[in-house]
């Protein structure tokens, strides 16, 4: 096992056939794999990747396997980290895609109950993270208008008003410009 | 446009626009997949629900099962799945690359500040769109049950430590018993 390519997917796959859930779930492990166990980077450095994986759009999981692939192996390693990284969940999704269709929910009467109890259990999951994602970006009485804002707009199913692209570019561009503007310039009055 | 090319469409906007991890991309994928009739909204929580009992992160897991359901072959989902990783790996690359003091990166800084609330209101659409008929029932008692069972995993999930999956699993049983 001297390749380094495989020894790549290898770790990577590990890691995406064992971690539940992606995102957050994988960093630890990832950084148990990379940095204590392989030892391929430093722990400040796997710190600074990380940061350019999360500032990128897409699946922090397979980012995080593209910087850290690209930065032992150049573009090869990238390839070699994120195909590890994507393959043990494609094959399990594809196999049960293929044997639990729809319409095999439906017609079968153990199934069918089974997922009518996951379902609202499946909401709560989804509305547990709007709260701690709140706190984390220390949503206060002003500014809750905007998650609020965006949530109903897009609830609202109207043409391109209902449209969650909108509000990702004019949040970008809206902080940008913020930031820029006023944050900068406070900074630089303060020095002066 | 045939179903492949919608899909390349669909998913590329995903990977390209998919900000603030998994729950905030199923906002999109409501509104490209779901929005398109190409999957029920029963359905669509269906592949939630087993991403979650799954390895692996939800994003590549929705792409792959929707690409399988909305073509009926392996291509497609061999495609979605590509599709959705395919932007973010080449900035992901660019950035590494070019990026060397991401930390003072005005640009970067600033437009995080502007997603991180909008990234809330994504997720919370998301919830919203999943409280509905499809997910709670039709008949009055099914929407009492399916509310309780809500509320209780909300609960456990917030309150306690228990991992989501034992959630969905206790759920199954719960919706056997009951329904």
């Amino acid at each position: 096992m001297n390749n380094i390519y495989l020894q790549l997917w290898l770790t990577f796959m590990k890691i995406g056939a064992f971690t539940f859930g992606g995102g957050w779930a994988m960093i630890s492990i990832i950084e148990r794999e990379i940095v204590d166990n392989h030892k391929w980077i430093a722990k400040d450095e796997f710190l600074d990747l990380l940061a350019i994986a999360q500032s990128m759009p897409g699946i922090l999981a397979v980012n995080i396997s593209v910087v850290i692939g690209d930065r032992l192996k150049g573009v090869k390693g990238s390839l070699a980290a994120a195909f590890g990284t994507i393959l043990p969940s494609f094959v399990i999704i594809l196999a049960i895609a293929m044997f639990l269709t729809p319409d095999t929910i439906k017609n079968n009467d153990v199934l069918s109950r089974i997922f009518k109890g996951i379902r609202p259990a499946v909401v709560a999951l989804i509305i547990a993270p709007v709260i701690t994602t709140a706190r984390a970006a220390k949503i206060n009485w002003k500014t809750i208008i905007i998650p609020v804002a965006v949530a109903l707009l897009i609830y609202s199913k109207l043409p391109f008003i209902s449209n969650p692209i909108l509000y990702i570019v004019l949040g970008a561009l809206g902080g940008y410009l913020y930031y820029t503007h006023t944050i900068l310039k406070r900074r630089k009055e303060g020095d002066a | 446009m045939s179903i492949y090319l919608k899909l390349i469409w669909a998913y590329l906007k995903i990977g390209l626009f998919g900000f603030g991890g998994g729950y905030a991309m199923l906002s999109l994928v409501q509104n490209e997949v779901v929005k398109n009739g190409w999957i029920s909204n029963q359905m669509f929580t269906d592949i939630v629900a087993i991403s979650q009992m799954t390895p692996g992160p939800i994003g590549i897991n929705s792409a792959t099962y929707i690409g399988y359901v909305s073509t009926g072959n392996v291509w497609g989902s061999i495609l979605a799945t590509l599709v959705v990783v395919f932007p973010p790996y080449v900035l992901t690359l660019l950035a590494s690359h070019y990026i060397t003091n991401h930390h003072d990166n005005a640009v970067i800084k600033g437009a995080f500040m502007g997603l991180r609330p909008v990234v809330v209101g994504l997720i919370a659409s998301a919830a919203l769109l999943l409280m509905n008929k499809d997910n709670f029932g039709n008949a009055t008692t099914d929407q009492v049950i399916s509310i309780i069972i809500c509320v209780a995993s909300f609960c456990v999930v917030f309150f306690t430590k228990i991992h989501p999956i034992v959630v969905i699993i206790l759920a199954g049983i719960a919706g056997y018993f009951i329904f």
